[in-house]
């Protein structure tokens, strides 16, 4: 099996058209601009939206893209990668009585014109003498980083990969984010005078001491790591992936190798679906994902969840693997799989999957793709010696402090354990806000003391 | 199904939609091609001495994405020769003898000239005349249009000079630019005109380009003020024709004119006074086919209310139009915001709060919010009603009377009454 260079570009382009100018023009005028609107309050980074939404209507393009942006950094990609339905779009007024302002599409409209003109919409405050150093360079380290260059501060963010921009770069699908978006954000960020060394891994290019040492505030905002092992005999096999790499892969560089390949992706995870539609469009000819809860447990969002389906993704629901077999060249070749069934946990649990015993069953596969979660970095927690339950670091909810007082972390280091949501814009908006509490605590305050005396 | 036939001053038209004089009527091409489509008449564009026109001459106000929510010309009189307009007229009443065919008129304010464009147009079978004295641009620096139609003396005199020599009926179209409309209506019953027509255009410039900072339109780089007409005028048109209608002095047939886009639009100058209409602005954005909607729905409209003729309308809430000093002064309404059907946009919390009396609260009860409006402060505006984009989620209510319907007329002369006792 053989997919042209061509046709995987094609696959890989941008799903959704952006609005065409009369469009948004005509769906900027329906918005009501509602006072002290429901949705500023859904956004999690608090963009003042009827105001972005009046600025494309009188067709202030700059306006808009600023007043997005100003609120949050990652402002172009959020208006493709963020769930509206459950933020600002499901807290619209108008779902009722008629169908809510399409507020991720002209937020696009706004961001993109703003790349489109290459428009430089922010500038760095006068240099106020501290430093900071940003561990991560994905959503969160951005975010913090272009507050805390606004603020005046030297920053420096070390990321481990070629180029910064976390999972907006190398975790979202290119048909959903490009990576060109990402990236227009992080040089957003570098022209404030922002150091972005890439390439370069905390804990072996340089260490947490001597970042302490050098630098007055260190913020960890260094994501998650890889997918777990899944526990079962095979994992080793060739043909075994890890979705997250996967993913990332496409955004490097783009490769038919699953082409006419029979795919099984374990998981129900956006991180899953990701993987399987990313299946397809590296011509993948069978793609099937398995998830040993139903649908209802899903964790995937229901827009992701029809995606897949529209691209011809199958779901097995209450099946979970048991083994992967290979052949005589150690490539993986079917999955065995049980299934399950659900039982009631305690109240306030999700239901807990048992296996039906006998049930086991074989799926023919040429690939298995993890995507059960991701692993945290934890040794790199403790080497900032921060206080953390299970990888998650403990911080203070306001200040986004550490048990470190000059370390903050903010993004997914923070996330799980009750903590938060996983998503871009609640990283963007923890990055702002530990930005804000450096300002606070290192200039703001011990300028007040400086006046007092 | 209704009659929807008028008469209006002897002028027969099988419904109450006219064409206006206008772009729209200069040839027997769309003329004709109208009354296939169902318009009931149609005053031909006015005929006078050939002139130029300016290239470009027509603009548009758009209003947040609505297209021509106003419309604005510099366009002139007919633009052809006299005996080509008067063959083609005379074959569009030959092909079309039911439908009104109305022509307009400009000439010199002379009477041998009055007398004579009459008795030409007359020859040709035409069903009136309506003397164009509003035109506001080109003409009227040539001494007629509204030069004319601005001074109630010329209205009259010129009025009664077609009357002298006119057969059919006499429509006198007045231009709105002016203080007082009933000035020149008054002149033009003076004159013995059989009707008025009302309003042509209002004196406008339609807007500024940013970018080359040239008006709208420009000729060559530089404009001049145009007639404003178009849906953004209707409130305008309706008052002039109003204030026509409920007085006395003027007691000739009106035919109105200014907006008027749909049936309801119609029905309203009608209501007011009106015997029929007359359309433009609607046409150049739509083309002659709106008039099937505007058959259709006038004619639900009547049956639906149970009146048999159109012309039954004619006038019927012009006693409600009056003077402010005849308002009752103890009537109050008060504004009801119905929590059910409100979405909480907050459209009139802010509205009332920044604009106008501060009497509507915000409250929020456990976790859930919702607007109030303090009756005993609401001084029944109606602007939160007006911001309110859900149909019917503040009702505007009837307070209880606090005493008996006085107006400031009533109570002047209450007052003056006590006074006299008093002395």
């Amino acid at each position: 099996m053989f997919i042209s260079d061509d046709a995987l570009k094609r696959n890989f382009a941008e799903v959704k058209p952006g609005l065409r100018p009369k469009q948004a023009f005509e769906e900027a005028h329906r918005c009501l601009y509602c006072y002290d609107a429901p949705c500023i309050k859904a956004c999690p980074t608090g963009i003042n939206i009827p105001s972005f939404i009046k600025r494309i209507a009188n067709k202030n393009m700059l306006g808009s893209a600023r007043t997005i942006l100003e609120a949050n950094p990652m402002g172009a990609s959020c208006a493709r990668v963020c769930p509206t339905e459950e933020l600002c779009e499901g807290a619209c007024v108008l779902n009722d009585s008629s169908k809510p302002i399409l507020i991720g599409d002209l937020q696009r409209f706004a961001t993109d014109w703003a790349i489109r003109n290459n428009q430089q919409l922010f500038a760095s405050g006068e240099r106020n003498g501290r430093s900071v150093a940003i561990v991560g360079g994905g959503p969160a380290g951005l975010s913090a980083a272009r507050e805390l260059a606004r603020f005046g501060f030297a920053v420096t963010v070390f990321e481990a990969k070629a180029h910064a921009g976390g999972l907006n770069t190398y975790g979202i699908v290119s048909f959903r984010l490009p990576k060109e978006i990402a990236l227009w954000e992080v040089e957003q960020v570098r022209k404030l005078g922002v150091d972005i060394r890439t390439n370069t891994v905390v804990g072996r290019d340089v260490t947490a001491s001597e970042l302490l040492e050098s630098h007055d505030v260190v913020v960890l905002a260094a994501g998650m790591s890889k997918v777990p092992m899944m526990g079962i005999p095979g994992e080793e096999l060739e043909g075994v992936y890890d979705a997250i790499e996967l993913v990332e892969k496409t955004k490097v560089s783009l490769s038919g190798e699953l082409s006419g390949r029979r795919v099984v992706v374990v998981g129900a995870g956006n991180t899953a679906i990701d993987a399987a539609t990313c299946s397809v469009r590296m011509g993948a000819e069978h793609v099937e994902i398995c998830y040993r809860r139903s649908k209802q447990e899903m964790t995937a969002y229901e827009f992701e969840y029809e995606f897949a389906k529209s691209d011809g993704v199958a779901f097995r629901w209450l099946t979970a693997p048991v083994r992967i077999i290979g052949d005589e060249h150690g490539r993986v070749k079917a999955i065995e799989c049980v299934r399950m069934k659900l039982e009631q946990a305690e109240s306030g649990r999700r239901a807990r999957p048992v296996p039906i015993p006998g049930s086991e069953f074989t799926i023919e596969a040429d690939a298995v793709i993890k995507a059960i979660g991701q692993t945290r970095h934890v040794s790199l927690v403790d080497q900032f010696q921060l206080a953390h339950t299970r990888g998650v670091v403990t911080i203070d909810q306001e200040t986004y402090r550490t048990s470190n007082p000059n370390v903050y972390a903010a993004g997914d280091v923070i996330f799980g354990e009750g903590q938060g949501d996983a998503m871009v814009v609640s990283a963007v908006q923890q990055g702002k806000l530990a930005a804000f509490a450096i300002y606070k605590q290192l200039v703001l305050d011990a300028g007040d003391v400086d006046r007092q005396t | 199904m209704a009659d929807l036939r008028i008469n209006l001053a002897g002028i027969q038209s099988p419904n109450p939609f006219w064409l206006a004089s206008a772009p729209p009527t200069n040839t027997g091409y769309q003329v004709q091609r109208a009354f296939e489509a169902g318009w009931g008449g149609a005053v031909w564009k006015t005929l006078g001495d050939p002139i130029i026109n300016t290239s470009s001459r027509f603009a548009a106000v758009h209003f947040n994405g609505q297209r021509v929510a106003g419309f604005n010309n510099i366009e002139l009189i007919t633009d052809r020769p006299l005996d080509v307009n008067l063959k083609e007229i005379y074959e569009t009443k030959k092909r079309f003898p039911n439908h009104a065919l109305v022509v307009s008129l400009m000439v010199e304010p002379k009477r041998d000239k009055w007398h004579e464009i009459v008795k030409k147009v007359e020859a040709v079978g035409v069903d009136g005349l309506e003397l164009n004295f509003g035109c506001p641009h080109g003409m009227a620096e040539r001494g007629m249009g509204s030069a004319s139609g601005q001074q109630p003396d010329l209205v009259e005199r010129q009025t009664y000079w077609v009357k002298e020599a006119a057969r059919t009926p006499v429509i006198v179209k007045l231009t709105p630019n002016i203080t007082d409309i009933t000035a020149t209506a008054i002149a033009a019953a003076n004159g013995c005109a059989d009707a008025i027509s009302l309003i042509n255009t209002i004196n406008s410039l339609a807007g500024v380009d940013l970018d080359s900072w040239n008006t709208i339109p420009h000729v060559a780089g530089r404009g001049s003020h145009g007639g404003y007409c178009g849906p953004a005028v209707k409130p305008i048109a309706l008052n002039m024709v109003a204030e026509c209608a409920r007085n006395p002095e003027v007691g000739i047939p009106i035919s109105g004119i200014g907006g008027i886009s749909d049936w309801k639009d119609a029905v309203e100058f009608m209501l007011m006074g009106a015997a029929g209409v007359q359309v433009c602005t609607a046409v150049m954005h739509h083309g002659f086919r709106i008039v099937e909607e505007m058959i259709d729905g006038l004619s639900n409209y009547l049956d639906s209310k149970g009146i048999e003729r159109v012309s039954d309308l004619t006038g019927r809430a012009v006693p409600r139009y009056t003077d402010w000093g005849n308002l009752d002064l103890n009537y109050a309404v008060a504004a009801r915001i119905h929590t059910d059907t409100c979405i909480n946009c907050n459209k009139c919390y802010i509205a009332c709060e920044d604009t106008a009396h501060q009497c509507i609260e915000r409250i929020e009860d456990s976790g859930a919010s919702y607007l109030k409006v303090r009756e005993e402060d609401c001084v029944g505006c109606n602007l939160c009603a007006i911001v309110c984009p859900v149909e019917g989620a503040i009702e505007m209510v009837d307070l209880p009377s606090t005493g008996v319907p006085m107006s400031w007329n009533e109570r002047q002369a209450a007052l003056a009454k006590l006074n006299m006792k008093g002395a």
